[in-house]
């Protein structure tokens, strides 16, 4: 016979209540090509140049945009290349980090009550500031634009899985001392456990930033190099007034944090499946 | 891969209903043989008193739960503890195991008076059962063997053992969520009993069952004492449930918690728990019961 907790498994993704996958994706690429269509329209009429008064060049069109994808296609797969490497080393980190940090800061009320007020300091220090000081200490190598991405993303794990940690059942606490769990045994079979969907939330708006901070981090040391990262291409097109890959590069950058998401998206789903 | 919730609840129906059934037909006969496979307790079997109790007072701050009270379960004795919702009954049992400290009195388990001695005597079992939902049934159970440092392999040998008498033959891979309520209970319950220590300290057990499941555990419980003594200390709201599964009823008042009366329960819980509780001598100590309730909420 067939065990009931594999029925659960052979429903999954059958079930009524679900709607077909393209009605579920309809209703997103409809806005979007609805949004895309209508920003065509309005640049290639010259619509949004004539109301900001500005040249047409200066306003590149969906199709331009899709142009510049193409044919720089190198030149920026070059550059995502560059700041994808700077979102996951710094993200990786700021996991490592901040998963460290919050079990101290959990295990040890002393250490909580000294180092909470530094944690939520460290996000009231405006990133354009601590950027460039970054640079000039460290120089321009990786290690500068590795520390923002970190800093940046270290906030949202840290207190997400503190508040996770701090979120155990205390009658679960007392069946595991019941069950004769140690200190660390506690930690290990129940508080972490636990702690795991608020660590998930937490990375996915690290990983969300991350990219923010790696384009900040790549202007502030405006490498001379050839491949620089996105950053340093979006803010070289800036002052070349390349409108059309300064929007290609966005789209990429877009694209990058969007997949990251949905990556720890999925590895959430296939590590938290109790939920 | 695991996505909505929703695509569940056909499933955890399905178990439901298996659950209630094994519930009576399987567990009843074979709860009977369930001692045999668990062992003796460590540190058991020790003659005289078990749990003894004096004077005992406890307060939070400003707040006293514990008003002075005198207890004392022997070897092997079940006692059963009513009282009022909040009179401090589970304080009580918390106290005894060795998760809080008295404010004042003599609390001595096996001749133990320090906290951590009395807990390495006492299994606690909360009144929610608190399965970790990311642990399946089998390693659920396993907890304190895995606690103890047994090898992931050799615990869940362990527990499995004593997964067809609990009648939780063929989930030993089904998540908590995909078990029915009694199920969960029994996992909770062999949980506790794999700690394999003398006392078990049971904290309203069958609260968040149906009449239905409540009245099954309870019969099924009372048959797998029945078969492996233990010195249990139960705490209930159910004045039923303390009379059929204990021997000695000790009935608490309000908070602070005094006790008010304490009754021997008549009938041998192996008469069948249907014509245990409609026993004219039962229903009498029911009404007594019910009244020192009363009394002690006043």
């Amino acid at each position: 016979m067939k065990p009931p907790w594999r029925l659960s498994r052979d429903m999954d993704g059958k079930s009524a209540k679900r709607p077909a996958t393209l009605g579920r994706l309809a209703p997103p690429f409809l806005v979007l090509a609805l949004l895309i269509g209508g920003w065509q329209l309005a640049a290639s009429t010259g619509a949004i140049a004539d109301a900001l008064s500005l040249e047409p060049f200066l306003v590149p069109s969906p199709a331009e945009i899709a142009t510049s994808l193409w044919e720089d296609r190198v030149l920026l797969a070059e550059n995502a290349w560059v700041t994808l490497k700077v979102v996951l080393l710094g993200f990786f980190c700021a996991v490592a980090v901040g998963f460290v940090f919050a079990a101290a800061l959990h295990l040890s009320e002393a250490l909580r009550r000294a180092f909470y007020p530094l944690l939520v300091a460290s996000q009231t220090i405006p990133i354009v500031v601590i950027a460039p000081i970054l640079m000039i200490w460290f120089g321009f190598g990786i290690g500068p634009k590795l520390a923002i991405v970190a800093l940046i993303c270290f906030f949202p794990i840290t207190v997400n899985t503190i508040d996770g940690l701090r979120s155990v059942d205390p009658e679960a606490v007392k069946m595991m001392r019941g069950l004769d769990a140690s200190r660390s045994q506690i930690f290990c079979r129940l508080e972490a456990p636990t702690a795991l969907p608020y660590f998930f939330s937490g990375a996915k708006v690290a990983v969300a930033v991350a990219v923010i901070a790696a384009v900040f981090g790549e202007w502030a040391s405006s490498d001379s190099g050839a491949a620089a990262g996105l950053g340093d291409l979006i803010f070289e097109d800036l002052a070349r007034l390349e409108t059309a890959r300064i929007f290609a590069a966005t789209a990429v950058l877009s694209a990058i944090a969007i997949a990251l998401f949905g990556l720890i998206a999925i590895a959430e789903r296939r590590v938290v499946r109790w939920r | 891969m695991l996505r909505a919730g929703c695509l569940f609840d056909f499933p955890d129906l399905f178990s439901q209903v298996r659950g209630v059934r094994q519930d009576t037909t399987v567990i009843r006969t074979e709860a009977k043989e369930f001692g045999a496979a668990s062992g003796s307790p460590a540190g058991a079997p020790r003659a005289g008193t078990a749990v003894e109790i004096r004077g005992l007072r406890h307060s939070y701050g400003e707040l006293t739960t514990l008003a002075g009270v005198d207890l004392e379960v022997p070897h092997a004795g079940v006692l059963g503890l009513v009282g009022p919702s909040g009179c401090g009954k589970s304080t009580l049992l918390e106290l005894v195991c060795g998760l809080r400290e008295p404010s004042a009195g003599v609390l001595e388990v096996y001749g133990a008076r320090d906290a951590t001695s009395r807990l390495a005597s006492c299994a606690f079992m909360p009144q929610r059962d608190v399965l970790l939902p990311w642990l399946s049934a089998l390693d659920n159970a396993a907890l304190a063997p895995r606690n103890r440092g047994a090898r992931r392999r050799q615990a869940r040998t362990e527990a499995a053992a004593l997964f067809e008498r609990f009648g939780l033959a063929g989930f030993e891979r089904a998540l908590p969520k995909e078990l029915s309520g009694g199920m969960r209970q029994r996992v909770a319950f062999l949980r506790t009993l794999l700690s394999r220590k003398p006392v078990l300290a049971l904290d309203e057990p069958f609260a968040s069952l149906d009449a239905i499941t409540r009245a099954e555990m309870q019969a099924w419980l009372a048959s797998a004492l029945d078969a492996d003594p233990h010195t249990v200390v139960l705490v209930t709201h159910d004045v039923e449930e303390a009379l059929y599964l204990a021997d000695r009823v000790v009935v608490l008042s309000a908070r602070p918690a005094r006790v008010v009366d304490e009754l021997a329960a008549p009938a041998p819980r192996a008469a069948g728990r249907d014509a245990a509780v409609t026993d004219p001598q039962f229903v009498a100590l029911r009404e007594r019961a019910m009244a020192a309730l009363r009394e002690g909420t006043r």
